[in-house]
């Protein structure tokens, strides 16, 4: 498996989804995963696969001594393998910059020069690729194409591509040809196609020109929270009064892939005839300034609140203070933030525009620009005690029976198709 | 000897139309004229009327033999004067055949038989009274909405004088007992219930057109043959269905009308009786008395309230709507008591139903039941505060109720002497008449003036006395 980002060393939904999903298909019968990351920091949970790190693997041969490999590597790789991995370097790269064990420096991120990380992640991947014993190979988001066909090219086995996103989702229509080239490269070479939802589907076919029958869709899921945010949510929750003010809160990156205008525009209807609810618009982002000046337009920016970027577990409190979560995203694969929301017992409106909105029922889906069915719906939700209730409970248990164990049994139902065709 | 009853039931809703919290206490119109307009016409046309038409032909072909029963909703009733006023004709010409029986139901076709009896009363009264003025015929035998039935109805139902009720035959009130006999309230024995065969009304109206339904497809002949197969001791077979199970659930194209039409003579062949409800009543005695403590309907598999009330946002908005139930028939306004009928429609829980398949998935313009619900709650508001802005809040029901009468017993009673003035005066008119030519005997005209004006004279201070 090809991917960019692990946990705890994220950047955005791209390693908690890989994550949920090595997860899930290691809880299948016979399964074995070895994980290939650009830049490995050893303190990943190995538990249930193996990692291997680019930034570790050789490209130059070297002669290095056990001892001196053993303290270099550290607890990022066994010295073994890295013998072995130089045992099968397979073209002469002496002319790249690589360091004292032969091998090429990785960011993990997403630098300036992310064109150059992509190629040199697919060469080393090539030396992986000659080494490792393996029957599918599985690369996630366009980054890891160019590895994933170049694996396929030197083994001869299927190659599954997982899309997380398209450059559409993110460019709203101006796409970056070189982007798009490597992901229709990928999709071309690739056996099948799985994409985290029905609408990324019909991107990749009508916008990729992909066969529909190799695009299949399999939709994220989430992780049950621990119990430890369980309970600082509860305990939140009960130190709220209860005629306290309703709080609605939106959160992500306030860009315009994410809709945060109409969320402002919504809001300014709702404050149009009460007064007791405020809004919440976590995150930042390049319209945020722009949000702020709106908010004040609109004559609400006393009602209104950018509490700025949140990570961890200031997330999760968020949540705790919200009576509402907004998704307004004009474009999203998949969105797993309503998810979040919902494990905390937050009642959400996403849009239908929204990839989770396939596979949530419990929750307000509106048309991101109707901004009168989200103000109703706010509103509504706010006002009448019942509904918020139920979508409260029912939601929870909505999403609590989506789990990553059931996407890795599909994803291990469509890997035996794949090997045995 | 078996006999059939055959029901249909005629409803159709007043749909609300699309409103935003922002139209709270500006817009007092709720309703959709075009949809309603469309979903009546449609529904008239591909199944009211030719559906009465079959009947009529049955009729005919059958004098005395067949005979039905119908009951129809006040919304559906004021739908179809607006909208289709030829359904209503074919309903009184097929009445005018004498086979047709028409039973009572709440006029909202709502739940306040659950919630408010008094509203109950109010509601069954008015469609008794909106029946005999368009059928000449006062009902005698109850139906509730959607078949509702429960033992606290049937006691209230059978202190309104019904002979006869409708319910559902569920296999959770039945047990071991069959629908093919008449049974009796146990709070009332004077209530007599005719208990629905789903499984017969049911293959009629959701099985008929089914390809995948093992009977498929069902003949007339086959269908007299499970009536008649059955055993020898049962005796009423009560066939319940919407009168749009006959064009709309099952298309014309399935042929269902001449399925119904060869019924009759199919029936005859073997000895199977028509019957309506009241006749039922009136020849056959109670095989026992039915305990129904929860209310039980004739929808889904459950054949309980869960379509209506299933959920906490249907408890919510059905608690909401009946707080306000005495305070609108206490002030006795048109326009609110109008707007109180459509709200209550027991369409508008079920659209906001979260069982899964409920209705078909059909609910009219929502996408969602949140949806449904935001958009009720929200004329409930408006509706609330109309309520509510009536009369002063700090006036409770009571007070407001014996104020209302007194002054609506004084606007009587100033009516009534109005009516006297004018009497007086126009005699009045006539004496002086009668005495212009008679001028000429000054006797007697002056003894007719004189107890004139003693009667004038006590009018007006008759009348000072009460103003």
């Amino acid at each position: 498996m090809f991917g960019w980002e692990f946990p705890p060393h994220i950047l955005g939904g791209l390693g908690t989804a890989s994550y949920g999903i090595t997860k899930g298909l290691a809880a299948q019968p016979d399964v074995e995963i070895t994980f290939c990351l650009p830049k490995p920091w050893g303190d990943e949970d190995k538990s249930f696969m193996n990692i291997i790190g680019l930034s570790e693997t050789p490209i130059v041969w070297r002669d290095v001594n056990h001892d001196y490999l053993t303290q270099r590597l550290g607890t990022k790789m066994d010295p073994q393998l890295y013998y072995s991995l130089r045992d099968h370097i397979y073209a002469d790269f002496n002319y790249r910059m690589t360091d004292d064990l032969g091998c090429i420096e990785f960011s993990g991120r997403y630098p300036e020069n992310l064109q150059d990380e992509i190629n040199n992640y697919s060469i080393v991947a090539g030396v992986i690729a000659r080494q490792q014993q393996f029957d599918i190979i599985h690369a996630h988001d366009w980054l890891t194409y160019p590895a994933g066909i170049h694996a396929k090219n030197v083994s001869g086995k299927p190659l599954v591509i997982h899309v997380h996103a398209t450059d559409f989702d993110r460019s709203r229509g101006q796409v970056n040809p070189t982007v798009y080239r490597i992901e229709k490269d990928g999709m071309d070479h690739a056996d099948c196609i799985m994409c985290v939802s029905e609408l990324t589907r019909q991107t990749v076919i009508n916008h990729y020109h992909q066969d529909p029958a190799k695009c299949i869709t399999m939709h994220n899921a989430v992780y049950p929270l621990s119990q430890d945010i369980l309970d600082m949510v509860a305990e939140r929750r009960k130190q709220h009064s209860s005629n306290r003010e309703k709080v609605v809160t939106f959160l992500g990156r306030i860009t315009m892939q994410k809709g945060p205008e109409y969320f402002v525009e919504a809001a300014a209807l709702v404050l149009q005839r009460t007064r007791n609810i405020r809004f919440c618009m976590a995150g930042s982002g390049d319209m945020m300034n722009d949000m702020i000046n709106m908010a004040a337009a609109r004559g609400i920016a006393d009602r209104f609140h950018f509490p700025g970027f949140m990570r961890g577990k200031q997330v999760y409190e968020a949540f705790a203070d919200s009576d509402v979560y907004v998704m307004p995203s004009v474009s999203e694969p998949f969105g797993i933030s309503p998810l979040e929301a919902m494990q905390c017992g937050v009642p959400s409106i996403i849009s239908k525009q929204s990839g989770c909105a396939e596979i949530l029922d419990k929750c307000i889906k509106t048309d991101y620009w109707d901004i009168y069915a989200m103000a109703d719906a706010m509103y509504s939700l706010c006002t009448n005690d019942s509904l918020h209730q139920y979508l409260k409970e029912e939601g929870k248990n909505e999403v609590d029976q989506i789990t990553w164990e059931k996407v890795g049994q599909k994803i291990y139902n469509v890997y035996s198709q794949l090997i045995h065709k | 000897m078996k006999t059939v009853c055959l029901y249909f039931e005629i409803h159709q809703n007043i749909h609300l139309k699309r409103y935003r919290f922002f139209d709270i206490g500006t817009d007092h119109y709720y309703y959709d004229d075009y949809e309603n307009a469309r979903s009546i016409s449609e529904t008239a046309e591909r199944s009211y009327v030719p559906a009465l038409e079959a009947l009529i032909e049955m009729a005919d072909a059958n004098p005395g033999y067949f005979k039905c029963a119908f009951s129809l909703s006040g919304c559906a009733i004021e739908q179809l004067e607006n909208h289709a006023p030829q359904v209503i004709e074919l309903l009184q010409k097929l009445n005018n055949k004498g086979c047709v029986e028409f039973l009572a139901e709440p006029y909202s076709h709502g739940f306040s038989s659950l919630k408010n009896v008094e509203t109950f009363r109010d509601e069954v009264t008015r469609l008794c009274a909106k029946v005999k003025a368009l059928f000449g015929q006062e009902p005698k035998i109850f139906r509730n909405s959607a078949l509702i039935y429960s033992d606290e109805i049937g006691e209230l139902v059978a202190s309104m004088g019904f002979k006869g009720m409708l319910a559902e035959g569920a296999k959770h009130v039945l047990g071991w007992k069959s629908p093919h006999f008449v049974y009796h309230c146990n709070r009332d024995p004077r209530l007599k219930l005719l208990l629905r065969d789903y499984t017969l009304s049911e293959d009629i109206s959701f099985r008929f057109n089914d390809s995948s339904w093992s009977e498929y497809p069902l003949f007339a002949d086959t269908y007299a043959n499970w009536i008649s197969n059955l055993p020898e001791q049962d005796q009423v077979v009560n066939i319940f269905m919407e009168l749009c199970a006959l064009g709309i659930f099952q298309p014309l194209s399935s042929n269902i009308l001449e399925f119904m039409k060869a019924l009759p003579s199919q029936f005859k062949e073997r000895g199977i009786t028509f019957s309506t409800p009241s006749e039922i009543c009136s020849k056959m005695k109670s095989a026992g008395e039915l305990t129904v403590s929860y209310p039980t309907s004739w929808v889904d598999e459950e054949r309980d309230l869960s379509p209506w009330l299933g959920n906490v946002m249907q408890r919510e908005a059905i608690d909401k709507l009946y707080s306000i139930a005495d305070r609108v028939r206490i002030c006795r306004d048109r326009r609110l008591m109008q707007d109180f009928d459509y709200l209550q429609a027991s369409n508008n829980l079920r659209f906001m139903s979260t069982k899964p398949n409920s209705y078909g998935g059909y609910r009219g313009i929502y996408d969602s039941p949140y949806d449904a619900f935001t958009n009720y709650m929200n004329i409930l508001g408006d509706f609330i505060t109309r309520v509510n802005d009536r009369y002063p809040l700090d006036i409770d029901n009571e007070e407001l109720n014996s104020l209302l009468t007194t002054i609506k017993n004084q606007g009587d009673e100033l009516e009534l002497k109005n009516k006297e003035i004018s009497k007086l005066q126009n005699m009045l008119a006539k004496l002086e008449k009668k005495t212009a030519p008679a001028a000429e005997k000054p006797k007697t005209a002056a003894k007719k003036a004189d107890s004139k004006k003693a009667t004038t004279k006590k009018a007006t201070a008759k009348e000072a006395t009460e103003k």
